[in-house]
């Protein structure tokens, strides 16, 4: 399942990453999943993108929750609380 | 109901008068400006940087927007807010309302501020002369934006508790 990921502000920064194209393994299917699956890559993930850590998620440019499912191109975004205004 | 995301500045006067239009329905304009300030937590302000998310920021607007006009009579909605870098002093965002009367007019711009503070995908990094930060997000923005929860969709007089 290709989805694509989309990360913003310091949370892009800590990954070194704005975006990629990923095939998902078909367990990988709600946003926390997801969450959960892209901390195995490493320390910096684990870290960034820890349970603890106030990190916000949007499917398909709607806030969404760790229960959102996702399904084939999917756009999902990983972001920290925002501070517009 | 315009909602408009974009690196130049805007003029408040002209940005009103056409929201009004020829409308002889309004009578009030409640309007709210963002302005970069100098100082942040103690701390001096260089530059101020806005990143957004294109395409989910100007859709959350609209949908900010739509739920003010669901909440209040309200005849219209403008929101600009720009990203990029900006200044001290600069402009950073607005919002208008127009309405028959002063009090959904001022409800309104109030509940829309409150919550795109807390809901529309934007993120500020300052630069001090201790280097750059990104700006946290603060408690006092979930409150302000939960106040409305309680009040009742509809009721001209819902407002902050």
């Amino acid at each position: 399942m290709k989805v694509r990921i989309l990360y913003f502000a310091s949370l892009r920064e800590a990954l070194g990453v704005d975006r990629e194209e990923i095939a998902l393994p078909a367990h990988v299917a709600s946003a926390g999943a997801l969450r959960a699956w892209l901390r195995e890559r490493g320390a910096q993930w684990e870290q960034a993108l820890a349970q603890s850590r106030a990190v916000r998620v949007a499917v398909n440019q709607q806030m969404a929750n760790e229960h959102t499912p996702i399904a084939a191109g999917a756009e999902i975004a990983f972001f920290p609380p925002v501070t517009g205004g | 109901m315009p909602v408009r995301v974009q690196l130049e500045d805007f003029d408040v006067g002209a940005e009103i008068a056409a929201l009004r239009g020829t409308d002889p329905r309004v009578g009030a304009v409640a309007s709210f400006i963002g302005t970069v300030r100098d100082i942040n937590e103690g701390i001096g302000v260089a530059t101020l940087t806005l990143e957004h998310y294109p395409g989910m920021t100007e859709r959350s607007l609209e949908d900010i927007c739509t739920q003010a006009r669901s909440r209040w009579d309200i005849l219209d909605v403008l929101v600009i807010h720009r990203h990029g870098r900006l200044q001290p002093l600069d402009q950073i965002v607005m919002v208008a309302v127009t309405s028959a009367h002063r009090g959904e007019a001022f409800a309104a711009c109030e509940f829309v501020m409150d919550y795109l503070k807390t809901q529309a995908p934007f993120w500020k990094k300052e630069s001090t002369p201790d280097g750059e930060r990104w700006v946290q997000a603060r408690e006092s923005d979930d409150e302000a934006a939960a106040r409305w929860h309680a009040s009742q969709p509809g009721d001209p007089e819902s407002g902050p508790r």
